[in-house]
């Protein structure tokens, strides 16, 4: 079998692989780097898939790299092969195509997968996940040779929530299947949940809050979805289901070597895992929030210090931006809060659609929500990161125009009188 | 590489900066045309904030280390190799406003269709950036940043 040899090795091609690329070309020009991915498409931005579904994007357009990227920054690029086992010892990982790479310095970033709920059904033809270029293409074809007028959606997140877009602009029929007592609880409050239900209800979706599927029905000698079972016994017709009710970190290829995990990798502040010069980044880290810019910075920073730079990873705070039913929406922080601890501040706007609410603790913002009006919501991630007191604005943060010049002078000073700095 | 500085003791809160701006990113370049028949006049990517006596017209910075770039899930924002320029490749963008949520300066914004980010491009292809070459009183100023 053949051998290659490797300064650094990167696991994973999407955020975190191609980062950790600019990350160690950035101190070192020459090293070799090869990526390994079991996907055998060329880079794409998983984010974008929804895009893809609907038709918005082409597949042509799912690159977030161009393709000169790989020759550019000389990396050896293997696609449509998995890393079957890592030796940590030897530093040697075996591909499932039986090909051996040394490395000196490697980079896990293979992500997550997404969890499947045990439910009677889950195998039939028409169920779906929703992660990856494949499942779209799968579901696409599907849709092609079958008719699909209705479909169910497991899961109201924003994953979740981006699938059921997509098939509304193909003209299904959606039904929106949700544990908790609304959509997208985790990242907004009952009031910007609201907006977004009655948004998606006006569409002719229906959302089922405080219900799961307990069984997926089949129909042509049980082989096709028809419809499921709710936990209300309700049955609801389908021709099509998706599941997307959450990813866990992917972590078959550390199980049994040296290396920390729990539910996912442990890394330091560095990115480095326990064992020297093998470093993690994105999804398949523990305790990391799964969202695109902590996954791309994680791969930079872990990308810069295997080169034998020193940044440091400096946590990363929940943060959303998505558009549904071409409403935009923002969350950052903490959102949904009752504590009495926390100080709220709110303004709704109810027929145009505007809600925002900031939440305060002590002196400084830890949370927002905007729904209709995105426009500065930049302004408050930054007062959140750098812990900016606010307590001489608090009157006027929800203001129209509440802007910078606002701000202590000592931190606008800081922003608008320099060039280019970064805070 | 060259930066517009901001001298905010000197800025009036003429607005001249706003104007010049939306027009040389019109698609006519045409200041009556821009302001009287274009359908749909771009929205300015200078934000001029006035409160009192202080008043300063805000752009963006280009960061060294820019949030904007790690947060863009689609590579359409990036750094021009020559310049250090952030720019927005206008093809590649779908408007899912990430950029919008990490700019702590706030001078990311949706475009005037709503459809993808809009920003100071530093108006490439210039000698110098309208909103500094029209500013009546040097509170803009286009020089060679510290490094």
């Amino acid at each position: 079998m053949k051998t290659l040899k490797t300064e650094y090795l990167i696991i994973g091609n999407s955020a975190s692989g191609a980062a950790c690329i600019e990350g160690i070309r950035k101190i070192d020009k020459t090293g070799s780097i090869t990526v390994i991915s079991d996907e055998n498409t060329f880079n794409y931005s998983r984010p974008l898939i929804s895009y893809f579904l609907a038709g918005k994007v082409k597949k042509e357009e799912m690159p977030f790299r161009d393709k000169k990227f790989y020759s550019k920054n000389n990396v050896k690029l293997i696609l449509g092969n998995m890393a079957k086992k890592l030796d940590t010892k030897k530093r040697i990982v075996c591909l499932s195509h039986g090909e051996k790479n040394i490395f000196n310095k490697l980079l896990i970033a293979i992500g997550g997968s997404p969890i499947i709920p045990e439910i009677k059904g889950s195998w039939l033809d028409g169920v779906f996940a929703f992660t990856t270029f494949g499942d779209v293409v799968a579901i696409k074809d599907y849709i092609k040779n079958h008719t699909v007028k209705r479909a169910i959606v497991i899961g109201g997140g924003l994953i979740g929530l981006k699938a059921v877009e997509a098939l509304i602009e193909l003209g299904i029929k959606v039904s929106i299947v949700e544990l908790a007592d609304r959509i997208l609880s985790t990242t907004f409050d009952t009031k910007a949940s609201e907006i977004i239900q009655d948004a998606l209800r006006k569409t002719g979706c229906n959302i089922f809050s405080n219900n799961t599927v307990v069984e997926i029905l089949g129909k042509d000698n049980n082989k096709k979805v028809k419809s499921v079972t709710l936990k209300t016994r309700k049955q609801v017709p389908a021709d099509l289901v998706i599941t997307a009710i959450g990813v866990s970190p992917n972590i078959q290829l550390v199980k049994n070597t040296s290396i920390s995990i729990n539910k996912g990798i442990l890394v330091d502040e560095t990115m480095q895992t326990n064992v020297k010069d093998i470093y993690a980044a994105g999804d398949v880290c523990e305790k990391n929030i799964p969202i695109w810019p902590n996954a791309f910075k994680q791969g930079r920073i872990a990308g810069e210090n295997m080169a034998g730079g020193n940044a440091v990873y400096t946590g990363g705070i929940a943060m959303n931006s998505v558009e549904l039913c071409g409403i935009p929406t923002i969350s950052i922080g903490k959102t949904s809060l009752e504590q009495d601890k926390y100080k709220i501040l709110e303004m709704h706007k109810k027929e145009e659609l505007i809600y925002k609410k900031i939440v305060l603790e002590n002196n400084h913002i830890v949370g927002c929500i905007f729904v209709g009006n995105i426009e500065r919501a930049g302004i408050y991630t930054g007062l959140i990161i750098n812990r900016v007191d606010i307590s001489n604005v608090k009157d006027t943060l929800l203001e129209e125009d509440f802007g910078i010049l606002a701000l202590p002078e000592k931190y606008r000073k800081h922003l608008v009188g320099d060039v280019g700095l970064e805070v | 590489m060259k930066r517009i500085r901001i001298d905010e003791k000197y800025c009036m809160g003429c607005r001249l900066c706003e104007v010049h701006c939306i027009v040389q990113h019109s698609k006519t370049k045409n200041i009556l045309k821009t302001y009287m028949g274009e359908c749909s006049k771009p929205a300015p990517r200078i934000f001029v904030e006035e409160k009192g006596y202080v008043t300063f017209a805000l752009q963006c910075r280009h960061c060294e280390d820019a949030p904007c770039l790690d947060a863009c899930m689609t590579g359409a924002m990036y750094r021009d190799k020559e310049t250090g320029a952030v720019l927005c490749s206008e093809d590649k963008c779908v408007g899912c406003w990430m950029c919008i949520m990490v700019c702590p300066f706030g001078v990311i914004s949706r475009s005037s269709d709503k459809k993808i980010a809009s920003k100071c491009d530093l108006c490439m292809g210039e000698d110098m950036p309208v909103c500094v070459k029209n500013c009546p009183n040097e509170a803009l100023k286009y020089e060679d940043s510290k490094d």
